[in-house]
């Protein structure tokens, strides 16, 4: 049986502004069978993107097809006119992006836009195309679709937004599925919720999908294949349970190990180095550089994508070394050690108490209102937070998005509308603004910021932006501040030479180092890091995680770490504070938070994640056996 | 995307420079602005006859050797005066442009730190002002205290400032709400501080922008001015005042009217070049969709 989809040795490339040629996507070769489910996984910069977009015929302005073809049902897609295209995308191939809120027009109602979508691709008369719409928004399980159809798209959640472009995707009754990142970006509970909807459908419907993603979990779940690629190459394919359970290429074992796990407090394994630039007649294997199993072969001769398995041959990876990578055993992780247990004997470093924050900052008509006499009464965003962090450990924070994680933060670090309560610091209460605060009391508490690309300044060098706090809080001299800053570049595995960079040319996890490394600048008591790896890679989130348990074991640095990642904060907390809807609804130690009894709502999160990674319904081998590999 | 890139990653002052010049409408307009300056600077002793030496006898004679851009209706000399004429636009213009974007930028930067109520009444003053026809004020200011350059500079000044102030403040925005400014404020440093380190660095680019493309603004304005007989007073030579002079002969003795304009007009158009390359180059692309 010929595939729906064929892509045969693609390379696309763009020409730099020196004119050389690099590659994004090279010799990437996929097949796509009717109603069959295939999984891209990589990290950033790896071509994904270009390979969705290839695969509905699409290319970046400015890059081109070097070689290669991608083939739909036979139609050659690089070489079709625009109106053949046309019938093709959204109508036999339909997209569902990446972070649909953005990708839903804000100022046509949801049924609407669905129906124009139906218009598009059937000839429906008019009175049928309102009773398709209501089908589809029933079909992605939407509740009352007949009125959810009137409403505009910021008036649904991310979830719901996140159904609504499934349904307007499924409008057309395609024949492929392209999901970009389907879950990125939304709480754990409804990521679940959205894959089994997802997995329901493609059974239903029998629908081909191709699922990119840089969540393994996400993958492992929905798709029966897998392609892992590294530096525009496709380094392995195979099977899901076979991927994930005998990983044959170093960066998948790697990738496997990178991934933190919800089940101990290990701590991650990161992969050093960054992924190549491939320029036009590039040797030997792309993650050589980065291999611990590369020799002088794999520096000197590409390898090929080939199955090394006698048993397996579906099973193939790019890899000079297969026969020696598949005997080893799994990396082996480091279980971090629990911190010596300090809680009552001696005073605690940050007290919590009983703190609310209420946000009211009245417009011109909220204070008319006020001044003719209206009961305006806020609802505080956070009441009753109660917690402590003593000296050298980590406290976390765990929470969905809205439950008030990053509220308390602003709280503690003195950026926010005045709070109730207290928050002590060493014993002494914390003023509610920074601005009061003594400069000696700012310099021991720092804050490291979820997103380096808004935190730092981007017309500083590196060395000016790690020289602010040693001028602010220790009068260092220009000279006394480079060479600190050297010193905590080192620190942060970073070399001197980074101090004359722009943070424009640092990848993502060098300029979080950046931030760790300012933070650390001011010899701080405690340090809030606020979703610092939430906007990373595994890997690279890996490494930052690594550095901060080595960090805080040389200098006994303190942390309130919050995250929404469950798996994340059991490698690095010492006691977890479980938050929802503003609230602290469970507190304890990592081992008390994560082992039964659970509160209601940790039960509920803890279950979710789980689910991510083990599933008993519909593809226990696969999940099962992602849920083994890390 | 990828050029994108290759820009962030070079944003040293040479790189702006040489992609300015890298791009051929840059390179011309940065070329006819500097000779524009220098024909200014140095008109006094190259002029071939006294711009102000008026004879009847050889009104409106046709370009020759002798006077390469023909006489006017008083038989001056038209190339004299054509190089001499930019000289008090370019003057007067420069000057308040330049300080138009420091009162600008001052206001717009103080307005987007400070925020709250202060900021949304001094913008609405702000609108109410851009409301005014500066060009109406401008007469009523002049008609009261009397014609001379330092109240044209001091009106042109303040009414062109007007847009800075938005577009700075807008910018200012936009990196007071980013978490480096909040780590500045957080950390404890002085407002002089984050203004002058974390600020300024990144609004001086939308700044110079605009302060280039007031600048071109501000030319056409201010000859405007002295068409209508407010601005530059004879006898001194000025583009927009022989434009005036000569329209109603323009079609009898084009020449009067064509080359004063052609000098005004290339060098409006340099300067826009000029800017748009300007702000490409710093990656203010309007066409990009950036703050301008």
């Amino acid at each position: 049986m010929t595939p729906l989809i064929q892509v045969d040795r693609l390379c696309i490339g763009y020409r730099n502004a020196h004119g050389e040629r690099l590659h994004v996507l090279r010799d990437v070769s996929l097949a796509i069978h009717r109603g069959e489910t295939i999984g891209v996984v990589g990290e950033s910069g790896c071509g994904k993107s270009t390979l969705t977009l290839a695969l509905m015929g699409f290319l970046r302005r400015g890059s081109e097809v070097i070689s290669g073809t991608v083939r739909f049902d036979g139609y050659d897609l690089f070489n079709l006119d625009e109106t053949a295209l046309a019938k093709i995308r959204g109508g036999r191939i339909a997209v569902v992006p990446q972070n649909a809120g953005q990708s839903l027009t804000p100022s046509i109602r949801i049924g609407a836009q669905i129906a124009e979508a139906i218009r598009l691709h059937t000839s429906m008369p008019r009175e049928a195309i309102f009773q398709r719409v209501t089908e589809l928004l029933a079909h992605v399980r939407l509740p009352d679709p007949a009125a959810l159809a009137r409403r505009y798209p910021h008036q649904l959640s991310g979830g719901q937004q996140q159904r609504a472009a499934i349904a307007m995707a499924l409008a057309s009754e395609p024949e492929v599925l392209l999901l970009d990142e389907p879950t990125t970006g939304l709480d754990v509970t409804t990521q679940v919720a959205l894959l089994a909807l997802l997995a329901d459908l493609q059974r239903q419907m029998g629908v081909a999908m191709v699922c990119i993603s840089h969540d393994i979990g996400v993958i492992a779940r929905l798709c029966r294949h897998i392609a892992v690629m590294y530096a525009g190459e496709v380094i392995e394919y195979g099977p899901t349970e076979a991927v994930l359970g005998q990983p044959q290429h170093p960066y998948t074992r790697g990738l496997l190990a990178a991934i933190p796990t919800i089940r101990a407090s290990v701590i991650p394994r990161g992969i050093g180095g960054r992924p190549p630039v491939v320029r036009d007649g590039a040797l030997g294997c792309a993650f050589a550089q980065r291999c611990d199993y590369a020799d002088e072969l794999c520096l000197s001769e590409r390898p090929a994508l080939a199955s090394s398995r006698r048993e397996n041959t579906l099973h193939m990876a790019r890899c000079h070394h297969v026969a020696r990578i598949v005997d080893l055993p799994a990396p082996s992780k480091a279980i971090r050690p629990a911190a010596a247990p300090n809680g009552e004997r001696t005073q605690p470093l940050l007290e919590v108490l009983d703190v609310a924050v209420t946000y009211y900052r009245p417009g011109l008509v909220g204070e008319a209102a006020r001044l003719l006499g209206a009961a305006v009464r806020p609802k505080p965003v956070v009441e009753g937070i109660t917690f402590d962090v003593h000296t050298g450990e980590t406290v976390a924070l765990v929470g969905e998005s809205g439950s008030g994680k990053s509220t308390v933060v602003r709280a503690i670090i003195g950026m926010n509308a005045p709070f109730a309560g207290q928050i002590r610091f060493r014993g002494a209460p914390l003023a509610g603004q920074a601005d009061a605060r003594p400069l000696d009391v700012r310099r021991r508490i720092q804050i490291v910021f979820q997103n380096p690309d808004a935190s730092l300044n981007p017309r500083q060098q590196v060395g000016q932006i790690l020289a602010q706090p040693l001028r602010l809080y220790f009068r260092l001299s220009p000279r006394a501040c480079r060479e600190r800053a050297a010193q905590l570049l080192e620190q942060v595995r970073l070399g001197a030479d980074y101090l004359t960079r722009y943070p424009a040319q640092l990848s993502g996890g060098e300029k979080q180092r950046v931030a760790i490394a300012r933070a650390f600048a001011a010899d701080p008591d405690i340090v809030l890091c606020d979703e610092i790896t939430s906007a990373l890679d595994v890997s690279v989130q890996a490494a930052v995680l690594e550095l901060l348990v080595e960090l805080q074991r040389e200098r006994g640095t303190a942390y309130v770490f919050i995250a929404h990642d469950l798996a994340v904060v059991r490698a690095v907390a010492d006691r977890v504070v479980v938050m929802h809807l503003g609230r602290v609804c469970e507190t304890g130690t990592v081992s008390e938070v994560y082992s039964p009894p659970h509160h209601p709502y940790t039960e509920a999160l803890l279950a979710a994640a789980h689910d991510i990674h083990l599933d008993g319904s519909s593809a226990p081998d696969r999940a099962a056996a992602f849920s083994r590999a890390i | 995307m990828n050029r994108l890139r290759d820009r962030l990653s070079e944003p040293s002052p040479g790189s702006v420079w040489r992609s300015l010049l890298r791009s051929r409408s840059g390179t011309i307009g940065i070329a006819v602005v500097l000779v524009h300056l220098v024909i200014a600077l140095i008109a006094p002793a190259i002029i071939p006859h006294d711009p102000a030496l008026q004879s009847a006898a050889r009104a409106f004679q046709p370009p020759s050797l002798e006077h390469p851009f023909g006489t006017d209706q008083l038989g001056r000399d038209v190339f004299s005066r054509v190089l001499m004429g930019g000289q008090t636009a370019l003057g007067v213009t420069l000057i308040s442009s330049a300080l138009a974007i420091i009162w600008g930028g001052t206001v717009g930067i103080a307005l987007g730190l400070i925020g709250g109520r202060v900021d949304e009444l001094m913008m609405r003053l702000v609108d109410a002002l851009l409301a005014i026809p500066w060009l109406l004020f401008l007469l009523l200011v002049v008609s009261v205290l009397g014609k001379n350059n330092a109240v044209l500079i001091a009106v042109l000044t303040f009414f062109y400032g007007l847009p800075a102030i938005r577009i700075v403040r807008a910018g200012t925005l936009d990196f007071v709400a980013r978490d480096f400014i909040t780590a500045a404020r957080v950390r404890g440093e002085r407002t002089i501080t984050i203004i002058r380190r974390e600020l300024l660095p990144n609004v001086l680019d939308i700044l110079l922008v605009e302060g280039a493309m007031q600048w071109s603004w501000m030319l056409l304005g201010f000859s405007s001015l002295s068409f209508l007989g407010f601005g530059v007073q004879p006898p001194t030579p000025d583009w927009g005042l022989m434009i005036s002079d000569n329209t109603r002969t323009f079609s009898l003795y084009p020449w009067a009217t064509f080359f004063p304009l052609i000098a005004l007009s290339s060098l409006i158009i340099g300067i826009n070049l000029a800017a748009d390359a300007l702000a490409k180059a710093l990656g203010l692309d309007r066409a990009q969709g950036a703050p301008l």
